[in-house]
């Protein structure tokens, strides 16, 4: 590398040095393997909160980094073994700009999967798609990554994006409950726009009349939900909505049961985790009866269900988090799956392991990228729901569309109905 | 010439040299990612130079600098996407903007002084997110804004990072440069005098209306360019990036760096940037025990920050045997050289 | 209004329509007036942590609302038996305590905290400027933050509530039990604030060596160890803020900051230097914020703005607030 020369004048060294600057794009790849790809390692990296506030979220990653542990030690994929870089972006925009430079070029990583976070995914796509480096399996529910694949082919999402599952509620409330007034709470951004987008969309001519109120919050308020809850009771909705997060969720039902108010309970996918309601439940003490009946939907097993005591899926993971779980350091996975963050991280690991199988000996990244976003047809995860398989074409970008919905019973849920496709819609 | 060669302008004539050699040749031998880190130490930079003037030089407490670099960023995001301005031209936008909107904030703090000032700028910074996220349709919202891919111009044989470093330092430079002439001036001479003592000041004919409210409007111009150049960088404005620990990095940065002093606001930059990578890259995650103690630390050991500890063990190194004689810094004017003046 | 309309109005239409009034509009807004009050009562608790300290050394606090969720965490630990990381070491902090013996034990350790972080952190820097103090206080968030993080997770937590979640009904309005004892808790706490400074030697000590350090070494009191004091009392009664509030947001490191926000507009609101003001100061802008949010359109998505614009309005206006005593500066 050339130093620059020590002139005197400024303006002199300003050019010379600019005209000296080495150049600084990765190296040209060979047509088998790519940056990122040698004999042995496969490198992959992934930006997460490791720290901060949104770090419970972290166990996605202690989910997916404890499965490649597993399949590393069983043969890795055709010899080569995974090594997962997660960095620390603490669930910041303006951080996540800087880790990705971090890891496509002082790591060198082939791809970076499961990134976490709407607003910082999206920080860092136009970045990901200039340079060509997968931007695979991002950790959230977003439409984006779907809808807009045609502009961005570099990224894809995996889990039910939240205008699907939103459409499934719809779905099922017309065909159900057709004489429901509805009140909604969700979070003034993009992300509960979604959901709201979705319900709306769902219910189609009928969302004008069912729909009688509607409650917000920024991101980042103080969680008292008490004053959206009064607004939406008052308005004499009898089902209520809940699309937020989950301590908001947590506040907003908490206050609808002290309030008196006993609406039929829609809960999103993000805020149903078995532990958060079980405490609300001991917390409400004879009002927990209110909780019975709320509905969600799901896709993964849950560990914690004693009918899944037997099945294969389940053992796999309770296996893969005993021996493997804290790879990732920090506080390792609980092995009963009790954080469904572990759960879904191992189930998506499961599809980028498929997906980088299937790549064989053309270990490209557009290979890969291509498999992922147009080729995949993935039927035999471990951890989905039984019938719900993780699908790609070349007109369908959107891995998993489809849900079970499951009611709360005292402490745990129940799945009920078939598993709802929402893939036409 | 020889008040040029007294061991203080010694030290920075060689501290100016040694930082001009590394800022050629840091984006030479470094991948783009430190390059992009130094880009985004610019940027910090430009905000810290700003709050150097506001609390280190006029002695105004602000927890709230963030704010009028949203105001830089908003301007340069929103008139690069929408009315397809050329980046470079909305920066003086954004710094007039940020000057107009500093001194608007910088007329009610007039009557707050202390901790009431620290508490509105508080309540300053905070705002700033929840409002943003809310006024969606105009500020593009929680989604966030996404600007053009930036390439280096002129056709340069460059990289991306390469262009955002030397455009960033450039631009320091001229947010630096006015700030120094000002500071060196009857300007900051004024303000040094208010910061010492509000009454002698006002004993001695200075308008503090005038100089402190002057004050609040160069910070925040300066930090509007840097607001601008932060988008720059990332190509991204979403109002998470301007929460209170935004303007708490400045705060940090320019205490640690050293207040009142010249090269304060590049080490402190330098360390807000950096030390949270070396950090994550020793513990694994950022480290928020070992930073308060880091603070802590700091603030104990060094009150007069990095710069003014540097400073303190070279002219220790260089002191001529009568010790050092008092003469009005050329380069700086702190009152921590008080107890190094003798007769 | 002719006299012969609104004497018709009075008897014929006014009474219908009061009552469809207290039918709608009054059982919703007593009922939003109640929530807001129990809301201020958790920032009213925290204020008066704030106000201690100001009162002791004339600096605000930025950690306080990290201390009270220490505190909280220790009774979550009392109630729970998880210790987190260290109980996992440690195996044999297996405690199940009921509630109040909780309460009363994360109150105290909390006090012995204040006390150890003032003589440990905060008094190598006694007499330090300003900005220093301000950046001490900060990077004492940092640490307390980062050591619960660490111990316990991110993950919330459900904390045990002492009072029942169900509501007395009064003719149609429903009024939670909790918020009832939110409210009867701060005051208690308040009242008992009150009678130490006024009506024992301690506090007689305490309010000496805050307003005249010199004097009162004179007179034997212990300065240093006065301002140790007033930093634990300001940690316990942050604790009991914490107690109260957690059963509502959940707990986890980070359940307090929106919480210090409101206590600081209310300190101020009240006049930083009183804590009777600290508790009137912090159930207004408790109702406030419930009012605004329900009847300000959009007003729900701004009520961290809000509750600032009170806080720099107050301090533009009268910066002494409500109790507070508009001082004459020294120079």
């Amino acid at each position: 590398m050339k130093i620059a020369s020590r002139a005197m004048a400024l303006a002199g060294a300003l050019s010379l040095s600019l005209l000296a600057c080495g150049s600084q794009n990765s190296s040209t790849s060979t047509p088998q393997t790519d940056v990122g790809i040698t004999s042995t390692e496969i490198s992959l990296g992934g930006i997460f909160p490791v720290s901060g506030s949104a770090s419970a979220y972290l166990s996605v990653a202690k989910g997916a980094d404890a499965y490649f542990g597993y399949v590393n030690d069983h043969g890795g994929i055709n010899g080569r073994k995974i090594k997962y870089t997660v960095v620390d972006d603490v669930y910041l925009p303006a951080n996540t700009p800087a880790k990705a430079r971090e890891l496509v070029d002082a790591d060198k990583v082939f791809a970076v999967y499961g990134e976490l976070g709407t607003p910082t995914n999206l920080s860092v796509r136009d970045y990901y798609n200039q340079n060509s480096v997968p931007q695979m399996f991002v950790f959230t529910g977003s439409s984006h990554w779907g809808a807009d694949y045609n502009q961005f082919p570099w990224t894809i999402g995996w889990q039910p994006d939240y205008v699907t599952e939103s459409k499934i509620y719809a779905k099922y409330i017309l065909q159900n409950e057709p004489n429901d007034k509805i009140g909604i709470l969700y979070q003034n951004d993009d992300y509960g726009q979604d959901y709201e987008k979705g319900i709306k969309a769902g219910l189609g001519s009928k969302a004008g009349s069912m729909i009688v109120s509607e409650a917000t919050y920024n991101a980042g308020d103080p969680t008292d939900m008490s004053s959206q809850v009064n607004k939406l009771k008052a308005s004499g909705a009898d089902t209520f909505f809940v699309v937020t997060t989950p301590a908001y969720a947590a506040n907003a039902v908490v206050n609808a049961v002290k309030s008196g108010w006993k609406p039929k309970l829609y809960m999103n996918n993000v805020s149903a985790a078995t532990s958060t309601w079980r405490g609300i439940a001991t917390q409400l003490g004879a009002g927990a009866s209110a909780l019975d009946g709320m509905i969600t939907t799901t896709y993964l097993k849950d560990p914690l269900d004693s009918k899944y005591a037997n099945d294969a899926g389940v053992k796999l993971f309770k296996d893969v988090m005993t021996k493997y779980g804290g790879t990732l350091g920090g506080t390792p996975c609980d092995a009963t799956g009790a954080d469904s963050f572990c759960v879904s991280g191992m189930a998506s690991a499961f599809t980028m392991v498929d997906v980088l199988k299937q790549a064989g000996n053309t270990m490209t990244r557009k290979n890969v990228m291509d498999i992922a976003a147009k080729k995949l047809n993935e039927t035999n995860n471990p951890l989905l729901l039984q019938g719900i398989i993780v699908k790609t074409t070349a007109t369908d970008h959107f891995p998993i569309q489809q849900e079970q919905l499951q009611k709360w019973q005292t402490d745990h849920w129940v799945p009920f109905g078939s598993v709802i496709d929402a893939r036409a819609s | 010439m020889s008040r040029l060669l007294a061991p203080r302008n010694r030290f920075n004539l060689i501290a100016g040299f040694v930082g001009l050699v590394a800022f050629f040749v840091i984006p030479n031998v470094t991948d783009t990612f430190q390059t992009f880190e130094w880009a985004q130490v610019a940027a910090y930079a430009a905000a810290i130079i700003g709050l150097n003037v506001l609390t280190g030089y006029s002695g105004q407490i602000s927890l709230g600098n963030g704010a009028f670099m949203a105001v830089g960023s908003y301007t340069t995001a929103l008139m690069t996407t929408r009315l397809g301005v050329p980046y470079p031209v909305t920066i003086p936008i954004g710094a007039l903007l940020a000057f107009v909107i500093g001194i608007l904030v910088g007329i009610p703090a007039l009557r707050l002084r202390g901790i009431y000032l620290a508490l509105a700028t508080f309540a300053l910074a905070l705002t700033v997110t929840p409002v943003l996220n809310n006024f969606d349709k105009f500020t593009g919202g929680h989604v966030g804004i996404s600007l053009k891919p930036i390439h280096p111009a002129f056709g340069l044989p460059l990289s991306n990072e390469q262009w955002l470093y030397f455009f960033d330092w450039s631009l320091v430079l001229i947010v630096f440069v006015p700030a120094w002439l000002l500071i060196r001036s009857r300007t900051g001479r004024a303000w040094m005098a208010i910061r010492d003592s509000e009454t002698a000041a006002v004993a001695n004919g200075i308008s503090l209306a005038y100089y402190k409210t002057l004050a609040f409007g160069v910070s925040a111009a300066c930090a509007g360019v840097a607001g601008s150049l932060l988008v720059i960088n990332i190509q991204y404005a979403q109002p998470d990036a301007f929460s209170l620990n935004l303007s708490l990095q400045l705060l940090i940065g320019v205490v640690i760096g050293g207040l009142a002093y010249v090269w304060g606001p590049i080490l402190g930059a330098s360390l807000a940037v950096w030390l949270p990578f070396f950090a994550e890259r020793a513990l694994g995650a950022k480290p928020d025990i070992g930073f308060g103690l880091f603070l802590i630390a700091v603030v104990f050991f060094a009150p007069n920050g990095l710069a003014g500890l540097i400073q303190r063990v070279t002219l220790r190194l260089h002191r001529p045997e009568g010790g050092v004689v008092a003469i009005p810094g050329v380069m700086e004017a702190t009152p921590a050289e008080a107890d190094q003046i003798t007769t | 209004m002719s006299r012969c309309a609104a004497h018709t109005w009075a008897t014929e239409g006014a009474p219908e329509l009061i009552e469809l009034a207290a039918q709608g509009f009054l059982p919703s807004f007593l009922q939003q007036m109640i929530s807001g009050a129990a809301a201020g009562a958790v920032f009213a608790s925290l204020a008066l942590a704030l106000v201690l300290i100001y009162r002791a050394m004339d600096i605000a606090n930025f950690a306080q609302g990290e201390m009270a969720m220490f505190g909280t965490f220790i009774a979550y630990a009392l109630i729970t038996g998880d210790f987190g990381l260290i109980g996992t070491k440690l195996g044999f902090l297996q405690v199940h305590l009921p509630f109040w013996a909780a309460f009363a034990l994360a109150v105290i350790v909390s006090f012995a905290l204040g006390v150890l972080i003032e003589r440990v952190l905060i008094r190598p820097f006694e007499g330090a400027p300003l900005l220093t103090l301000v950046i001490v206080t900060l990077g004492l968030f940092s640490i307390v933050n980062g050591t619960a993080g660490l111990n316990w997770g991110y993950v919330f937590k459900t904390f045990y509530s002492p009072f029942p979640s169900d509501a007395f009904e009064v003719g149609g309005i429903f009024i939670g039990k909790q918020d009832v004892g939110i409210i009867v808790v701060t005051l208690v706490v308040l009242a008992i604030v009150f009678v130490f400074f006024r009506y024992t030697r301690l506090g007689l000590a305490m309010r000496a060596a805050a307003l005249y350090p010199e004097a009162s070494r004179l007179l034997g009191v212990r300065t240093s160890w006065m301002l140790a004091l007033g930093w634990g009392l300001a940690a316990a009664v942050g604790a009991v803020s914490g107690m109260m509030v957690a059963p509502i947001v959940f707990l986890d490191p980070n359940m307090m900051q929106s919480v210090l926000l409101f206590a600081f507009a209310a300190a101020v609101l009240g006049g930083i230097e009183s804590p009777l003001g600290a508790v009137v100061g912090g159930i207004a802008i408790g109702i406030l914020l419930a009012l605004v949010g329900t009847y300000v359109p959009g007003g729900q998505n701004l009520r961290v703005p809000f509750g600032l614009l009170v806080m720099v309005g107050v301090l533009l206006v009268r910066p002494a607030g409500l109790f507070g005593h508009i001082e004459a500066r020294r120079v």
